[in-house]
């Protein structure tokens, strides 16, 4: 048995240093004008010879490892939420959910300052992964330039303000509404195509977005972006110390308290979490109407779809358009928390960490991807040291979860319509 | 109401149908029968859209719907079962038979999104429509489970009342008979009478069974190689020599 | 001749010497899309890992004072091809073979995982920052008036036309006449029905990752040489466009890889000299999208009839 595994396992021992040592053990150094080959500490080669004796251990014990790996069970998903029967179990989710969100606006006051602008970001991403979920949980469409929409949504708001003078409830429809038709506009041609197709064009796309705002310096400044967006008002009240803008008050003058500045950051938090519910609720409610029920059908099987009068392109593309809408809409609340966006903030790589949220969280399920979003915002932060490791480790994520657990933590369930029984 | 014209269909070098002509008129049953490979399937793929056929023309009430997509197609009123059965697996019947009403609900974002009056009214004779096929196949009882986890017999009749909800004016059902059991096709065949007597449906059917076509068809189209050989009634067809030779000969 | 003439031959040239390379990369989308109908989104970074993996040697052999040139240059190419053959083959395992026949999106996914991995991977041990590529094959043709514009055709230039030619026959040959290629074509036509003859389709699922893994470092080596300059990033955009090259041949196709590559290689160069250098990347999207829409079966691929 051993004996038999010896050869392939040796084979992927070799393998490990052949990927490892070149390129780990060497690096390539300028020295003046000249590239000189240094080596690397000798602890790397200690790893490099560690890991290539991990592969070769595993590889060889691998059908008892995988014996004992199977005796340790999955968390099913119904450890996770109480098995209830219909209607009570509708009613236990209605008054979790009113939980969470009790919890959510009570932490502002009573966390630091820190911790509730970290909170926000969370929330952002919240928003960012349910509206990706749409598209690819929902409707089983892979976009992977999801971040172009939330670069739509934040330059829709600075350029509106720069040039017209709106504010952000002025704008912020009308980023959404900018954004959903973006998605509609690219979505349009390339929706009929197979999935693999879309996923590329949408990559391609997202960076074309990114590199069209790069250039186009005359409109967005280029590289160095657009500064000076103003933060939310409520009913026409600043936040700030001082006026900016001649038509508003103050905040705590109106109220007649002292000033704080922890006010302006609980309150962008708080819009920020009645954003995020909104959009929880909307998700919540399309699941349950006919696009809903059309999505999951046509990613069960398109054929069925197709001989019934359901049109495939008009399906998916009111996934496309609505999930670009949620990307607009956090665009603008992105731009107004953050005062200045530059084309910076809408690299790949954000789209590639919304897209991790949804895959960790589980495609389809939403308490999943809340707590997904909430553990890669929060994860980096926590671990600074780390932070260079992070891209890293989530395309690892990302391999393993699709190996291991393709449907997430938390997985989808469904709530089918039910017939009530006379 | 349904007129094939001279249809032919082209793979690359194979011409898999060539120059099949029928006619359906509203309230008939007829059948398309022929060995297997015969090119059955895919006279039934471009009639309903999913292959645009090479030549000929195809005519449904007046529509010209040999370039048309297979959606629009459904829409006018022709739907279809598969072969392989395709169903929703993991929705339920119920949920399977809503599905298919896409078109009559309301689908407008708002009215979902706030739960007019309109919009509940028309989901609930969306569920109303669904209750009564399922009552009508038999498997209210099971309105509830999932699809994919019914018998293959129930799949069978649960693909055909998904179709019926829709309101069709013509039903095309290909193999409905293939595995089921005799008392499940001695069913099926009351089923597809009882569609064309009580809802007014034409139905284009294709299926092996012989017992079945000739039972229930008011007319046969046999095809052989791709080319029609024969058509008429059950009994002509049963008479015809060409047929006896190509087909029923053979076994 | 001409000064136009002149500029006009020299970037169709260009396109030409690009285009080669991008074709030897669509090589691997295509193989991997032909048999198991996925498009693997690391081999763009399969391709930069050949570009580094040839730069380490050559500074290595340099190093050890090895400095006659076609030895530097054969050992620079085996090596870099036999690792990112390593990592093409790890991938496919690791990463690909266990998703086999489930959900269509889970691979697609798994395979941007692996991507990030690997780039990240290579920046973490290599640095971020572009590192300058010996131009070691140096000396041109130059054709024209001294005085006004002048063409030049580099002896690198012409390598690369070469050492692509020889690969591409190459690789002609072995798909049809080895036992290996014949299997290979007949897993693309029917994977189950050959799995049923006996053929090891896993098998030969790996040796086509190899033998696109292979083919993207040669590339990866004469771009890198070409362009003078590496980075992480490089094979991105590279990656991009090798796809787009495979899709505008016919995504499946071999013949149709070269011709896309070409085709898109020398569309590029033209955009460049005649339009905007800025807007470079943007033309072989939209040309993407373009042949998507309306020739999604490509120049050479075959219209994909459904099942049902």
């Amino acid at each position: 048995m051993l004996a038999k595994r010896l050869p392939f396992a040796a084979l992927c021992a070799v393998l490990t240093l052949v990927m490892g040592l070149p390129i780990l053990g060497l690096n390539l150094t300028p020295q003046g004008i000249h590239i000189v080959l240094k080596s690397a500490p000798s602890a790397t080669f200690m790893w490099i010879a560690l890991g290539a004796a991990v592969v070769f251990l595993f590889q060889l014990f691998k059908d008892y490892l995988s014996g004992f790996w199977r005796q340790v069970p999955l968390p099913k998903a119904s450890s996770f939420t109480p098995n209830l029967e219909g209607r009570k179990r509708i009613y236990a989710e209605r008054a979790g959910w009113f939980l969470v969100a009790v919890l959510a606006f009570a932490m502002p006051f009573f966390a630091s300052r820190g911790a509730t602008a970290l909170g926000n970001l969370v929330l952002i991403y919240v928003i960012l992964g349910l509206g990706l979920n749409i598209v690819v949980g929902l409707a089983g469409l892979l976009d992977l330039g999801y971040v172009a929409f939330y670069a739509v949504g934040a330059y829709s708001y600075a350029l509106l303000h720069q040039y017209f003078g709106f504010g952000f409830w002025e704008a912020l429809p009308i980023s959404a509404i900018l954004a959903a038709t973006f998605g509609f506009v690219l979505g349009f041609p390339v929706l009929r195509l197979r999935g693999d197709y879309l996923a590329i064009v949408t990559l391609g796309f997202g960076e074309i977005i990114r590199i069209v705002i790069n250039n186009m310096t005359w409109l967005t400044g280029g590289p160095n972006g657009i500064g000076g967006i103003p933060n939310p008002t409520l009913f026409n009240m600043e936040f700030g110390r001082i006026v900016k803008d001649p038509g508003d008050t103050l905040f705590y003058k109106v109220l007649g308290i002292e000033y704080n500045s922890n006010h302006k950051v609980i309150f962008l938090y708080l819009i920020t979490l009645v954003f995020a519910l909104f959009t929880v609720f909307v998700i919540k409610r399309l699941t349950k109407m006919p696009v809903g029920r059309a999505w999951e059908a046509l990613r069960e099987d398109e054929i069925a779809c197709r001989s019934l009068g359901l049109s495939r392109t008009g399906i998916k593309l009111s996934a496309f358009t609505l999930g670009a809408f949620f990307a607009g809409f956090a665009g603008c609340v992105f731009a107004a928390k953050q005062s200045f966006i530059s084309p910076d903030s809408f690299n790949l790589y954000e789209s590639v960490i919304v897209l991790v949220i949804v895959v960790l969280g589980g495609m389809g399920s939403q308490v999943g991807i809340i707590l997904a979003a909430a553990i890669l915002t929060m994860l980096p932060e926590l671990a600074r040291d780390m932070a260079q490791y992070r891209m890293l480790f989530f395309g690892l994520l990302m391999v393993l979860m699709m190996i291991w657990r393709p449907q997430g933590l938390i997985p989808m369930k469904r709530t089918p319509v039910e017939l009530a029984r006379e | 109401m349904l007129e094939v014209r001279d249809l032919s269909m082209r793979f690359g070098g194979l011409l898999a149908v060539d120059g099949v002509s029928l006619n359906l008129n509203e309230r008939e049953i007829f059948s398309i029968i022929g060995p297997n490979g015969a090119g059955k399937t895919t006279v039934f793929n471009c009639i309903s859209g999913f292959y645009r056929p090479t030549g000929g023309e195809i005519q449904f009430n007046g529509h010209a719907i040999h370039s048309m997509p297979d959606y629009r197609i459904a829409r006018l009123g022709m739907v279809r079962t598969f072969q392989h059965v395709r169903l929703f697996n993991r929705m339920t019947p119920l949920e399977n038979l809503m599905v298919a009403q896409h078109h009559q609900v309301n689908t407008n974002l708002f009215a979902g999104l706030f739960k007019t009056p309109s919009y509940r009214h028309r989901e609930q004779e969306a569920m109303d429509r669904a209750v009564y096929w399922l009552k009508k196949v038999n498997l209210l009882e099971l309105a509830n489970r999932e699809a994919g986890n019914l018998a293959y017999g129930q799949q069978r009749r649960l693909e055909i009342a998904r179709c019926m909800v829709t309101g069709p004016k013509l039903l095309m059902l290909d193999e409905p008979a293939a595995g089921l059991n005799p008392r499940e096709t001695r069913d099926l065949n009351e089923l597809i009478v009882s569609l064309k007597e009580d809802y007014n449906v034409a139905v284009l059917l294709i299926e092996h069974d012989m017992g079945l076509v000739m039972g229930i068809s008011d007319r046969i189209a046999v095809i052989n190689q791709g080319r029609p050989l024969a058509q008429g009634t059950p009994d002509e067809i049963r008479c015809n020599p060409d047929v006896i030779k190509a087909y029923l000969g053979e076994e | 001749m001409h000064e136009q003439m002149l500029y006009f031959l020299q970037q169709l040239l260009n396109g030409l010497t690009v285009g080669s390379a991008y074709a030897l990369i669509a090589i691997g989308y295509t193989m991997v899309y032909g048999i198991i109908g996925m498009i693997n989104f690391a081999h763009g970074e399969i391709y930069m890992i050949g570009a580094y993996i040839a730069l380490i040697t050559i500074t290595g052999l340099a190093t050890l004072n090895i400095t006659f040139l076609p030895v530097v240059l054969v050992i620079a190419l085996v090596l870099a091809m036999i690792v990112s053959s390593a990592f093409g083959w790890s991938m496919e395992r690791v990463a690909y073979r266990p998703l086999r026949g489930g959900n269509r999106l889970n691979p697609l996914i798994s395979a941007i995982g692996v991507s990030y991995f690997l780039k990240n991977y290579v920046l973490l041990a290599q640095g971020s920052r572009d590192i300058g590529f010996p131009l070691l094959i140096k000396g041109s043709w130059t054709f024209g008036d001294p005085n006004g514009f002048e063409a030049n055709f580099s002896y690198m230039q012409l390598t690369i036309f070469i050492v692509t030619i020889v690969c591409m026959v190459a690789l002609t040959l072995f798909i049809s006449k080895s036992r290996l290629g014949r299997a290979c074509r007949a897993v693309a036509q029917d994977l189950k029905m050959a799995n049923l003859l006996g053929i090891d389709t896993h098998k030969i699922i790996a040796a086509t990752f190899v033998i696109g893994s292979a083919l993207a470092a040669v590339a990866g080596m004469l771009l890198g040489m070409y362009y003078g300059s590496i980075d992480p990033e490089f094979g991105f955009i590279a990656g991009l466009k090798a796809f787009t090259a495979a899709v505008l041949g016919g995504i499946g196709s071999i013949p149709g890889a070269m011709l896309g590559g070409i085709v898109l290689g020398v569309a590029e160069s033209f955009t460049s000299a005649y339009l905007s250098t800025d807007y470079k990347d943007v033309v072989s999207f939209l040309l993407l999208i373009l042949i998507l829409l309306f020739r999604p079966s490509g120049l050479l691929g075959k219209p994909e009839v459904e099942k049902i």
